[in-house]
């Protein structure tokens, strides 16, 4: 065991405690006072805290502290305060009508700084942060809506969805013609030929005789939701 | 390895190896519908290798009684190199799912590499892998020379060192099949929570017996923090994992708890997991290396004493400023903030110890980077809880909750003091423990160290900047008293600072592969240094057992 006797360390002037393990050992050097100040501090600050704000459980309640604060009634002030505060152009929005809101620039500036933050967290997922859309999700930048580019149109596709579980959704669903047997493969090619060549008129690479017999096909098949034109129908749905 | 095994020993060893093989093929058996089939594959696997590596030499002549005149080192080598594979498998992790951040199709759409499943990969990987391993091996190499006592037997320490490393495959290889508790940091299900259990009740009694028989009449520091993280990281363990399995044959399982309370157990567990894991063990390993290279006393035993008290008794009571502003009752987040406060104290007094001690030895901090590794350690170590402190006051919270302050903050730890204590302690026992002169290369030790510091404080500055930020814009609103940012305009901004958080990231994890380089040709590379007199389990002259020379 080694010899218990405290030795002056030369560079601190301190004593050691005198016990030595595998060549460690450890100055006697009392506790600086400035640790006992800081440390009394901070406890008497958390005492402070405690008598003002709920801290110590009793039983089934707890210390409401001096203050009285409770946060959820603050969460729920400071939401109602927010509301009042929004209240003056949040009623006008719920009341007037379309034509109303967008002839009154000041407002429509809310409406726009607003809307887009909303854009940006519920909708830019799907149709992409510029609203461009991309596969499965429609371009909102063209002039080619397919539910409609009045307000009111749109107000509604957003309120119904689309495909959604509101009793009044848009629907959009096209039959599997090709899967389900309802056309043979090579009307379904046709029909593609007739499509492809409505929106790229005089494209070298389209069989004349296909597009006119996807004509025929399109007509006896299509019409009903595309329309004869082809130009599709805002209540169903058109393709660009 | 097994030559130093006695026969009874060997026995021993392949009896535990069968029941593991027997539990590993229980598994297969009653999880074969369930990913659980696949662990049992790995834990069979685990037992019948064990049982041909002891088989291969079964037979090789018994141990001759000299060994008992050496502590027994072996298992804390094999911990070390064990700790430096995680650690670069944990930071090139780490590294990758910040790029993910920076880049989300770098999961190359393969449902393993998803963030969701990584992240947890990379955590466990550096706290526990990397971390846990260095834990054990300095922990077992500070207990015997500080107690002056061997190891209680040659198979218990293997058990835990192999245990506890199985448990961090099974841990990992879980995630990427999608097997968690989505508990953080408490990610593995229910089987491997057990086996970690039994490993760490081992762990816990290999700790305890050779200090019960120690040759010294007082218990060294590092033994109490060495201890306190055992025992407390137990605790924490089996109360945060209570959990009912939807059947014996199925990962899944059911928390015992729900609600507030569940989040509250979590946070209890989780601030604990950063106290008693990564703070108590670590200040282990920095109470013994730091006076050991620095070849000064600890500046003051008593203000030890008031440290270690006081971080285990306030750390208790902070887990619930996890919870600011959430549905958690206000007094318990009272409780939390005040106590985190409080806490700052004692924490300072350890980074101000430590620090103090190395008065009369600051030449050295200049010239051996191994001992400017702990240094800095100690620094950051005092940054990080002035900062910790600081996030748990309520209104400050509410600015840094939910950003990559939070991030920062605990990489702050994580590398500058967590990580860095333990490179350093690494350098210094390497030599010590394979009897070599020095490092095989002090210039890459050196090397390491400024890529570290520089990729931690690129990291740190990065999330700070980013979660700042990103905290203001969350709570910006415009004159309408709308948002004025969207989620993803948030997103937008931070994006610079994720490539500069993953260069960060990237040199830290270079100065880690250089490291387990530097660290490998060291063993690697003989040298002609004979037994140290400190590694005799027998009491030394006051005086005689100081410094082995430094690099």
């Amino acid at each position: 065991m080694a010899v218990e006797q405290p030795d002056r360390d030369s560079y601190t002037g301190y004593l050691t405690t005198g016990h030595e393990w595998n060549g460690l050992r450890e100055l006697n050097t009392p506790v600086p006072r400035v640790l006992y100040f800081f440390l009394s501090l901070a406890f008497l600050f958390s005492v402070g805290y405690w008598v003002l704000m709920p801290a110590w459980p009793l039983g089934v309640t707890y210390t409401k502290g001096l203050l009285g604060i409770d946060q959820r009634k603050l969460v729920a002030a400071s939401l109602q305060e927010a509301a009042v505060e929004r209240s003056v152009w949040t009623k006008r929005i719920e009341t007037e009508d379309f034509a109303a809101i967008q002839s009154d620039p000041p407002l429509m500036e809310i409406v726009r700084g607003t809307g887009r933050a909303l854009f940006g967290n519920n909708c830019a997922v799907c149709h992409g942060v510029d609203a461009k859309g991309g596969p499965g999700f429609p371009n909102l930048t063209t002039s080619s809506w397919l539910w409609g580019d009045k307000p009111e149109d749109i107000f509604n596709t957003i309120r119904v969805g689309i495909n959604s579980a509101h009793p009044d959704t848009h629907v959009s669903q096209m039959p599997a013609f090709g899967r389900d047997q309802m056309l043979p493969r090579q009307d379904v090619l046709n029909v593609v030929s007739f499509v492809y060549f409505l929106s790229h008129p005089g494209a070298k690479d389209v069989d004349p005789a296909k597009v006119e017999a996807g004509k025929a096909i399109f007509s006896a098949n299509c019409v009903a939701c595309h329309g004869p034109d082809a130009k599709g129908n805002p209540e169903v749905a058109r393709p660009t | 390895m097994i030559a130093q095994l006695t026969l009874i020993e060997r026995q021993y060893a392949i009896m535990i190896s069968a029941a593991v093989a027997v539990c590993g093929a229980l598994m297969i058996l009653v999880g074969r519908d369930d990913a659980m089939g696949i662990h049992g594959a790995l834990v069979f696997l685990a037992g019948i290798l064990t049982i041909f590596r002891i088989g291969e030499s079964y037979f090789a002549p018994a141990p001759s009684d000299e060994r008992l005149a050496h502590y027994y080192d072996d298992p804390s080598k094999v911990a070390i190199v064990l700790a430096m594979i995680w650690a670069v498998v944990g930071l090139a992790v780490g590294d990758w799912v910040a790029w993910q951040l920076v880049e989300p199709d770098l999961t190359f759409g393969v449902a393993w590499s998803s963030f969701g499943r990584l992240r947890p990969v990379h955590t466990t990987s550096v706290i526990f892998g990397f971390g846990g391993n260095a834990l054990i091996a300095t922990s077992l190499y500070v207990l015997q020379r500080t107690s002056r006592a061997r190891l209680p037997d040659q198979v218990s320490p293997w058990f835990v060192v192999y245990g506890y490393n199985l448990f961090c495959l099974l841990a990992v290889t879980g995630y990427m099949m999608g097997i968690t508790q989505s508990k953080e940091y408490a990610e593995p299900e229910w089987y491997t929570d057990l086996w970690l259990v039994v490993v760490w009740v081992v762990y816990f009694l290999v700790y305890l017996r050779p200090l019960a028989r120690r040759k010294e009449p007082h218990i060294y520091v590092s033994n109490w923090y060495y201890m306190a993280f055992i025992l407390v990281v137990a605790i924490l363990h089996i109360v945060n994992n209570l959990a009912v399995p939807v059947s014996l044959g199925h990962a899944k399982s059911y928390s015992a708890f729900s609600g507030v309370q569940d989040a509250m157990t979590q946070w209890w567990y989780g601030h604990n997991a950063v106290a008693f894991f990564l703070t108590a063990g670590f200040l282990g390993m920095m109470y013994y290396f730091l006076p050991m290279r620095a070849g000064r006393p600890i500046f003051s035993y008593r203000m030890s004493i008031i440290s270690f008290w006081g971080i285990t008794f306030f750390y208790m009571w902070a887990g619930s400023h996890h919870l600011h502003y959430t549905a958690l009752p206000q007094w318990v987040q009272t409780l939390g903030m005040t106590f985190s406060l409080m806490l700052l104290i004692p924490s300072w007094a350890s980074a101000g110890n430590v620090l103090l001690t190395l008065n009369g030895a600051w030449d050295k901090v200049r010239d051996d980077a191994t001992l400017r590794f702990m240094m800095v350690a100690g620094v950051f170590y005092g940054l990080t809880t002035l900062e910790g402190s600081f996030m748990a006051i309520r209104s400050v919270n509410s600015l840094s909750h939910y950003t990559d302050w939070t991030i920062g903050h605990v990489h702050a730890g994580a590398l500058g003091w967590v990580a860095m204590i333990t490179f350093g302690s690494i350098y210094a026992t390497v030599p010590w423990l394979w009897k070599r002169e020095q490092m095989y290369s002090p210039k890459l030790v050196e090397a390491h160290f400024w890529l570290a510091l520089a990729g931690t404080v690129i990291y740190v500055f990065a999330m700070w900047n980013s979660g700042i930020v990103q905290g203001l814009m969350w709570r910006t609103y415009n004159e309408s008293g709308t948002l004025a940012f969207s989620f993803i305009d948030t997103l937008v901004a931070m994006h610079p600072y994720y490539i500069a958080r993953a260069v960060g990231g990237l040199l830290f994890l270079i100065g880690g592969c250089v490291g387990a380089y530097n660290i490998w040709m060291t063993i690697k590379v003989p040298s002609a240094v004979t037994d140290l007199a400190a590694d005799v389990p027998q009491p030394a002259v006051v005086g005689s057992g100081a410094l082995r020379a430094a690099e």
